[in-house]
């Protein structure tokens, strides 16, 4: 073990005992049997001591089990680096400024929710005028241009749309999803950009409840805001960006 | 019911006077045309179904609808052509539609008979599906006195698989577990589909396409468990979109229990043309009316959008506008599930309270209908254990204020579509709220002057307003400028302007003649 080494697992009350919650689904009847089934798999999940703490019949044959256990594992947080975006956010009118001072024009962006994805809730709360938890969104912004595209939009239609009013960044949000159909359709506008050679034209962002700055990087897009999101933190990394890559 | 809290009647009369003015101001598109969809609906309730593979699978109605549609003849009804083509080729209305999509027949080119003759000749198919219609209304009725629903407010909840068979499993799930009634969530985008879907489906995305084959299924799984936990169990599906007619049809045949059907949420949330949604809602809520099937309205949805503190009102002034358009296509203030929601920030002191006025509020202007309550989506996070108790404080506010149809909120509503598990959490979360203050109701009454006279007082007092100047623009040019839910649509844009038909002076829809005379439009 090196130097720098730390170890840690989950804490419940006392340092290292690794006490996890747990719940989840049996396709079973309640039993005995069910209720040993459940307990064997947080075995397997690296638990020890587990107390399945609560059984409940489903009905059609499930049943539902809370659990805890004590994990076995522990991993070395020295060894972790996890990318993020390092661009201090700024204020409303500290960005204005910014465009002003450093870019000399306005700041164009074009945001869409891509694909069946029909939820605007997270694109509204970045690019609506009115904002998000008492941040005005991009819309009010004087020194940017922000065309909202709106729900359900085909990838071909977003990149036609930020051609045609000569983009700098697009947005992507992605918010409901089942089986996993949000990373088909960001990995699609990535190839579509590509094929047409014009990623390197606009700074890719995408946000949403389930993306994170590293998933983002790894589907070839410049950056992904989870939850929690306000419109300066991509306001920010937007214009701090364009002029750390000179694309102005 | 006693009033508790006591609002100004005078106020509240003139706020249904205004919305008749605003229904008024569009009633006169809806009654000069006809849309694409509103024909496809009269073919599919002529009984005609079924697909022919054209690379894609398309319907027969659309194909018999687009034939006279593309010779610019769809004015006269496509109830007229179909009938015209019986008499001339004296084939049944299967085969006729089946020769049209093989190309063996174009239903304008053949010789036109009076329409005195064309109506005969369609009178015993138009009885028979009124009469199928009627006979599902019946078996409702029968099956409710059998197996007495359970109290109001009902547990409703949604399952979204996108496969038909395992909603299926997961609605018998959450049916014996107390859920009163079961959504199946549609595939996004469906809204979107100028047609409907044929035959039992597997996939889809967020949800289960709407097809009269998974209606079926899902009804005939539903009735089974019925049966044996002695409680009907209502079934929903959407009627929205592109194809809003046709759908409620299907549901109408299916014995679907309620269906979504909005006059105004196709134009703001899925960009559909707003004369098409007018004109399609009206002959929509019109075969609701007739099956007995309750509709929900999608007010709750101006509050994803915009603030539901600043915009309360917003949502009051709809319901009025949506209550005077279902009534003129005949639902009964006992099918107006109106709809809102717990949409309040709950970071706000006395947010709580607000969301208690307004629900309050909601209920003593529409004492007969059955409100259906949108639970909190808007502020929900990966906190799933604040989001169960943000659900808990939702179904407070409902049992406390008598609300109707109750939509369960998921504590995983951010995250992803419910797990069954979720379901089961929820429901066991409703009951016992709903079970531990059961006649909480009937102990309380709301200080004189307090803040939750005050707060409704003022969403009142802002509806009225809001109304006032709706009907002094007109609706269409209300929902250009944005004042609902903040999104501004225009008069002729938006998808679906190309269906919509001007009517001829021999315009002949039978279906639309007798439900207005059964109904007593």
């Amino acid at each position: 073990m090196g130097e720098n080494t730390m170890l840690v697992k989950p804490y419940g009350d006392t340092l290292n005992d690794g006490k996890v919650q747990l719940s989840f689904t049996l396709p079973l009847d309640a039993s005995p049997e069910a209720r040993e089934a459940a307990r064997r798999l947080a075995n397997k999940m690296g638990l020890e001591e587990v107390d399945v703490v609560e059984m409940k019949e489903l009905g059609e044959g499930f049943s539902f089990f809370i659990l805890y256990g004590k994990l076995r594992h522990s991993v070395d947080v020295s060894k972790i680096k996890v990318a993020r975006v390092e661009t201090r956010t700024m204020s409303y009118y500290e960005i204005n400024e910014y465009i002003r001072e450093k870019i000399g024009r306005k700041v164009t962006v074009v945001g869409a929710c891509t694909g069946s994805d029909a939820h605007t809730v997270g694109l509204d709360a970045i690019m609506n005028m009115k904002g998000y938890a008492g941040e005005y969104g991009l819309e009010r912004y004087p020194e940017i241009n922000a065309y909202n595209l709106g729900s359900q939009v085909p990838n071909e239609e977003l990149i036609k749309k930020a051609v045609e009013v000569n983009a700098d960044a697009i947005l992507v949000s992605q918010v409901v999803t089942q089986k996993e159909i949000h990373i088909k359709n960001l990995t699609e506008l990535v190839e579509l950009l590509e094929a047409e050679g014009l990623r390197e034209r606009f700074l890719l962002i995408v946000g949403g409840p389930r993306i994170t700055h590293e998933l983002a990087l790894e589907l070839g897009f410049d950056a992904g805001f989870g939850p929690g999101t306000i419109p300066p933190d991509v306001a920010s990394y937007i214009v701090q960006t364009l002029v750390k890559r000179k694309m102005i | 019911m006693e009033e508790k809290l006591k609002l100004d009647r005078k106020l509240v009369d003139h706020c249904r006077n205004l919305a008749k003015e605003i229904a008024d101001g569009i009633q006169g598109y809806i009654d000069e045309n006809t849309t694409t969809t509103v024909e496809r609906t009269v073919v599919r309730l002529m009984g005609i179904d079924g697909v022919e593979e054209r690379g894609i699978e398309v319907p027969l109605p659309n194909i018999v609808v687009d034939d006279v549609h593309e010779h610019g003849q769809l004015g006269k009804g496509i109830a007229y052509w179909l009938g015209n083509a019986m008499l001339e080729t004296g084939k049944s209305l299967q085969e006729i539609a089946e020769a049209v999509a093989v190309g063996r027949l174009s239903l304008v080119e053949l010789p036109r008979h009076n329409l005195a003759e064309v109506r005969k000749v369609l009178e015993g198919v138009v009885v028979e599906m009124v009469n199928r219609i009627k006979k599902r209304r019946e078996e409702r009725e029968e099956l409710m006195n059998k197996y007495p629903p359970g109290p109001q407010p009902w547990l409703y909840v949604i399952v979204a698989t996108g496969n038909i068979y395992e909603d299926v499993v997961q609605a018998r799930a959450a049916a014996r577990q107390g859920a009163d009634v079961i959504a199946v969530i549609r595939s996004t985008a469906q809204s979107l589909l100028d047609y409907v879907p044929y035959g039992p489906t597997t996939e889809g995305f967020g949800g289960t396409y709407a097809t009269q084959a998974n209606f079926r299924i899902m009804r005939e799984g539903l009735d089974e468990v019925i049966r044996e936990i002695g409680r009907y169990v209502q079934l929903v599906n959407y009627a929205s979109g592109l194809a809003m007619p046709e759908i409620t049809a299907m549901g109408a045949m299916e014995r679907l229990d309620m269906m979504l059907n909005d006059a105004m949420y196709g134009i703001l949330f899925r960009d559909i043309n707003m004369k098409r949604t007018f004109i399609d809602q009206y002959f929509s809520r019109m075969i609701n009316a007739f099956a007995g099937i309750i509709i929900n309205t999608g007010e709750d949805n101006y509050l994803t959008t915009a603030d539901a503190v600043e915009e309360a009102h917003t949502v009051l002034a709809s319901q009025f506008i949506n209550e005077e358009l279902a009534r003129r296509s005949g639902l009964k203030p006992d099918q107006m599930g109106l709809g809102h929601a717990f949409e309040i920030n709950p970071d706000i002191e006395d947010g709580f309270l607000m969301e208690v006025a307004q629900a309050q509020l909601i209920r003593q202007i529409f004492p007969e209908a059955p409100l259906k309550y949108m639970p909190p989506t808007k502020y929900m996070s990966g906190d799933i254990f604040k989001g169960h108790l943000m659900d808990g404080m939702f179904n407070l506010v409902s049992i406390m204020t008598g609300q109707s149809i109750q939509l369960l909120g998921m504590l995983t509503e951010a995250i992803h579509t419910p797990f069954l598990s979720d379901r089961a959490l929820s429901i066991e979360n409703a009951k016992y709220i709903f079970n531990n203050a059961r006649h909480l109701q009937e102990e309380i009454y709301f200080k004189n002057d307090g803040r939750i006279q005050k707060r409704a007082d003022r969403v009142l007092n802002e509806t009225c307003q809001m109304l006032e100047e709706i009907a002094d623009k007109g609706l269409m040019k209300a929902i250009e400028e944005g004042m609902f839910a903040d999104i501004c649509r225009s008069i002729d844009g938006g998808k679906g302007a190309d269906g919509v038909v001007k009517k001829g002076n021999d315009y002949f829809n039978p279906f639309m003649e007798i439900f207005r005379e059964e109904l007593g439009i």
